[in-house]
């Protein structure tokens, strides 16, 4: 698969040693998450959690099953039921226990590559986790290879750059702000 | 002497290879130990990654015909990537470019079954004719005529073109000489690279001035006529690769030197168009997959045709 796509990873040296940490990025495809997971050794696989939405990878029995058995997907509530129940509590639980979180925070693919508006579910996350560090991650021709509303793979070279590691400050606004620009920074070189 | 004489021709051209690669290792060595300030680590890295190439393309021509035939499909599959990779291909384009790719193991397969009719037509007809349907069912007109061409331009250079390498090792001896299907690949492509080699080696020593600035600022006069000429010499050497007498050696030598530039230079315009330097990081030294098999998109066709018609006519097609 990797062969086939063949996948070109730069300044995987950007990535914390320590665990844990959270992996932000552009979305476009559903080879993303598979790319971001390829960085890790198998052995760490069990604690790297892609967040995802669960009334799309929920949706029906068969696509939860594969998303949990193959991609072990974190799935929360985009939609706050009641006042009570929190929908990061999972994350949170997640960080809790040195997961490394991969987050999308565009919340959807981008059908053209370009990247969208980020949601500001990270940045609650931040709030209560100052001290973990956001890497943002820029993933290119993902959206060539495998687009919204396609089901066959086309082998475009794609490629996973790594930035450095970052600690958003300030209003919530221009924390999202920060992480987005550091992404888009890492697509324009 | 005698020992390389009883080898069969292939072998004794692998022999030469390896003999010149050690050459080239051994010099560049040298001419690091006595001035050690000039740019001989990446003149190194180039000559070391010729080791891995030549390796890899030995290995796949003394394999079975299967394996052969499965890493010439890989070269194209690899080459027309890296093609369409630094391409702007339209969304709607992406079911056509599926087919694209799936053209490749089905053209190798003709090759694999040794029918002719349909590798040599499969592409330049049936293909032709079937992905602008598809890309018309995809319902984007804006864009339509230049990525149709774009998809059909690298299918030609990197599948059709680069296929008919693999179709020489079907062909057998040919009548009254030494020479078969083999020999004359590797005549071939020994020819081929060595021409850049060359042509590369002339420019940089002696060439000033530039013959074609606006594609390829390093391409200068000297380094194409000093390369062509190096090629025709290289060609008598390897003679004995092939059935050719001194005439067709020259003839044959010639179209080679000559061609491999325009497929180098060809191969230059797209990336300036592209707005790339090199066409991937995978081979050091050297760039992409299509920055070495450049020259080979148009020496193989060109060279595959002039055999077929002049050594292999009385052959059952």
């Amino acid at each position: 698969m990797i062969l086939f796509i063949g996948l070109r990873v730069y300044d995987r040296e950007n990535l914390p040693k320590e665990k844990p940490y959270i992996i932000v990025s552009n979305h476009a495809s559903h080879l993303d998450a598979i790319s971001l997971l390829d960085i890790f050794p198998l052995d760490e696989l069990n604690n790297v959690r892609p967040v995802a939405a669960s009334d799309y990878f929920e949706r029906n029995w068969f696509t939860s099953f594969i998303s949990h058995l193959l991609f072990n997907i974190l799935s929360i509530e985009r939609k706050v039921v009641s006042k009570h129940s929190d929908p990061l509590a999972p994350l949170k639980q997640a960080l809790d226990s040195n997961q490394v979180l991969i987050f999308f925070p565009e919340g959807t693919r981008s059908v053209t590559g370009e990247i969208g508006n980020f949601h500001s579910g990270i940045v609650h996350i931040i709030e209560k986790y100052p001290d973990v560090p956001i890497v943002p991650v820029y993933l290119g021709n993902m959206w060539r290879s495998l687009p919204k509303g396609e089901f066959l793979p086309v082998p475009f070279f794609c490629e996973v750059r790594i930035g450095k590691p970052l600690f958003p400050k300030g209003e919530r606004s221009s924390q999202l702000n920060q992480i987005r620009d550091s992404i888009l920074t890492l697509r324009g070189k | 002497m005698d020992w390389i004489m009883s080898l069969s021709i292939s072998h004794r051209a692998g022999v030469i290879i390896i003999g010149l690669l050690v050459l080239a290792t051994l010099i560049i060595l040298a001419l690091k130990r006595i001035k050690p300030d000039g740019q001989w680590e990446t003149l190194l890295q180039r000559v070391k990654s010729w080791w891995m190439m030549a390796g890899l393309f030995f290995i796949a021509l003394v394999s079975n015909r299967i394996i052969s035939i499965i890493f010439f499909a890989f070269v194209s599959f690899w080459a027309f990537k890296e093609f369409i990779t630094i391409l702007d291909t339209r969304r709607a384009d992406h079911r056509a470019l599926f087919w694209a790719f799936l053209t490749i193991p089905v053209q190798y397969f003709w090759v694999g079954i040794h029918w002719y009719g349909m590798f040599i037509i499969f592409i330049p007809v049936y293909i032709f004719l079937f992905l602008p349907i598809r890309q018309v069912l995809s319902k984007e007109t804006s864009g339509f005529l230049a990525s149709t061409s774009k998809i059909q331009w690298g299918l030609m250079a990197f599948v059709f073109g680069l296929s008919h390498m693999a179709f020489l090792l079907n062909m057998p001896n040919v009548a009254g000489s030494e020479a078969n299907g083999h020999s004359l690949l590797l005549f071939l492509v020994v020819l081929t690279e060595l021409n850049d080699v060359f042509q590369f080696i002339w420019g940089k020593s002696f060439g000033k001035k530039k013959i074609l600035p606006s594609v390829s600022p390093n391409k200068t006069w000297v380094g194409f006529i000093g390369g062509v000429l190096t090629t025709i010499l290289v060609g008598f050497f390897f003679r004995f690769l092939t059935p050719f007498d001194l005439k067709m050696v020259l003839i044959v030598s010639l179209v080679i030197g000559v061609s491999g530039f325009c497929g180098d230079v060809v191969m230059s315009a797209v990336k300036r168009d592209a707005g790339v330097k090199d066409f991937s990081n995978l081979i050091p030294g050297h760039g992409g997959m299509l920055d070495r098999m450049d020259s080979l998109c148009y020496t193989a066709p060109l060279f595959f045709h002039i055999v077929k018609y002049f050594y292999y006519y009385s052959y059952n097609w």
